[in-house]
């Protein structure tokens, strides 16, 4: 059981953090609750701090709309919580998605798809930055929010607070494009808002440590880790895990069984 | 060099490569995309919550955070789902499920963070006035309205919130019975909020009475037609700056025009 519980902490924690979230999301709209009203596109927390999707509001300032003062503040809120605190947090802590692409993640593993899918796919961990380029550049010539308007993650969790409509197929489409085309990938290659924390969140405060003398080289770690690039230093060196792309979801954390892999604040790792 | 033994791939080819390749995947899919996006945005015919800015800049301003609708006491907002046909994420309202109650506090309006609903759109003196509201203009058909056929039916009159000023009733002699009135509603547009109370109240299976936005129903006459019996409107006549224009008098003799035309017989 104790076992259980470290194989598995961070993970039950994100779980229990990204449901939570919508629940109360959802208790707002059907039963007036007042602790996290609106969605994630913007949202009013404990009726008082207005917080608001940032990539949403650089979609809209490509778009040419005016942006209000508290959609402006809304958004710098939540960068600056990034970009000092969170990292790209958002993405396994939050996003529903990450649910839905853990999920195909975990069924590739259990049945050894990465192996028979044979060669890998040429396709760069760097498309989601194109698509974050070309998401301001769509919205400036067609004057909307692009990527507002395609977003599987808006859909589905605006769907699940809201009513969702034919929202599931997104996430269909993504689980199985993640299950048999892509390992991660919408969240490890196209999602721009991904690749928008990733710049982001490239130098927040919490990040995870490598001891290298701890590490048996199982590379555990590297096989459930969504972007296993971020992990180049197993085994080599002792480091924290500086690349922007990482998650902090410390899924890494969980597997690890040598004590190699913990949370760390920078400065403390660094100092080390 | 030997036939069928290919030269290595230079790096210089390879990198001209990979940059035409990713300037032409972006290229495809931002037609893809933006082809999608003409379209989604193309539904016109949808109706918006008080005091939206004008549509164009709504689908720019909008987060889609649906504040709007978890304010709206009616659940008469809602936010397009996927599959709707409509603006993904945006609110709008179906008169003939749930039609707009008019609140007087509207709960709706203050709550938009983005501007996308405009406050000040809908006060009159610093004060919250639910009747500057325009989200769109009611149609009476006149075809499928049973009053229009000489059947007493007021429904719409009666659930008009500005009975009387946005719908009147046009009484009229039923000429085919000889004994019997007309009672034909009649919809007065500046009035009119586009509430769509109604459109929900009318009897007929589809309603006779529906609202549509106001920019796709109504004409515009244009600025040179003045009202001169209208006091405000023959106003402009005196601001208004005479254009000269100047034709040249021909300097042929008018008698001659007749005669000119060799052609007539």
């Amino acid at each position: 059981m104790k076992q259980f519980w470290s194989n598995n902490r961070f993970l039950i924690l994100r779980r229990f953090t990204q449901i939570s979230i919508l629940f109360l999301y959802f208790g707002a709209n059907a039963w007036g609750w007042w602790v996290l009203r609106g969605n994630l596109s913007s949202s009013v927390i404990v009726d008082f701090a207005l917080v608001s999707d940032p990539y949403a509001v650089l979609q809209m300032l490509a778009a040419g709309a005016t942006i209000s003062l508290d959609l402006f503040i809304g958004a710098a809120t939540i960068t600056v919580f990034y970009f000092l605190i969170g990292g790209r947090a958002f993405c396994s802590w939050v996003c529903p998605i990450n649910m839905v692409t853990d999920a195909a993640n975990f069924l590739r593993r259990k049945f050894d798809f990465n192996r028979m899918q044979g060669p890998k796919m040429p396709i760069s961990r760097n498309i989601r930055y194109w698509v974050l380029g070309l998401s301001l550049v769509v919205s400036a010539v067609m004057g909307i929010a692009a990527f507002e308007f395609v977003s599987p993650i808006s859909m589905i969790h605006r769907g699940l607070v809201f009513g969702l409509g034919f929202g599931w197929a997104s996430a269909v489409i993504i689980f199985l494009f993640d299950l048999f085309v892509l390992k991660d990938g919408w969240c490890g290659h196209i999602c721009p808002l991904g690749g928008f924390y990733s710049l982001i969140g490239r130098f927040s405060i919490i990040r995870v440590f490598h001891k290298e003398e701890n590490c048996t080289l199982c590379m555990k770690c590297k096989i459930v880790c969504p972007e296993h690039q971020v992990l180049y230093m197993i085994g080599k060196e002792s480091l924290s895990v500086n690349d922007g792309e990482c998650t902090n979801c410390a899924r890494c954390i969980d597997v690890c069984d040598d004590d190699a892999l913990g949370f760390s604040l920078r400065e403390l790792a660094e100092k080390k | 060099m030997l036939k069928g033994k290919k030269e290595p791939i230079s790096d210089r080819r390879k990198f001209i490569f990979d940059m035409a390749r990713g300037v032409g995947v972006a290229t495809l899919g931002g037609f893809v995309w933006s082809a999608y996006l003409n379209d989604a945005q193309a539904q016109k015919l949808l109706l918006r919550p008080p005091g939206a800015i004008k549509e164009e800049d709504f689908l720019k301003t909008c987060i889609k955070c649906g504040l709007c609708v978890e304010a709206c006491p009616f659940d008469t907002l809602v936010l397009a789902k996927p599959g709707v046909h409509k603006p993904l994420g945006t609110p709008y309202f179906t008169p003939r499920d749930i039609p707009c109650y008019m609140c007087p506090d509207i709960p709706c309006v203050p709550v938009c963070p983005s501007g996308a609903l405009d406050l000040e759109s809908v006060l009159t003196d610093n004060k919250l006035d639910i009747n500057k509201a325009d989200m769109g203009i009611a149609i009476v058909d006149e075809d499928s309205c049973i009053a229009f056929w000489g059947i007493q039916c007021d429904a719409c009159y009666r659930a008009c919130p500005l009975l009387g000023e946005a719908i009147t009733i046009d009484y009229q002699k039923n000429e085919r019975t000889g004994k019997h009135a007309f009672l034909k509603p009649v919809v007065h547009s500046d009035p009119c909020t586009g509430c769509g109370m109604c459109e929900r109240a009318c009897v007929t299976e589809k309603a006779a009475i529906q609202i549509f936005p106001r920019e796709i129903v109504q004409g515009k006459a244009g600025n040179h037609y003045i009202k001169g019996w209208d006091k405000d409107d023959d106003k402009r006549v005196k601001d208004a700056k005479a254009i000269k224009t100047t034709t040249e008098i021909s300097k042929e003799s008018a008698l001659d025009s007749l005669n000119d035309s060799g052609d007539l017989y």
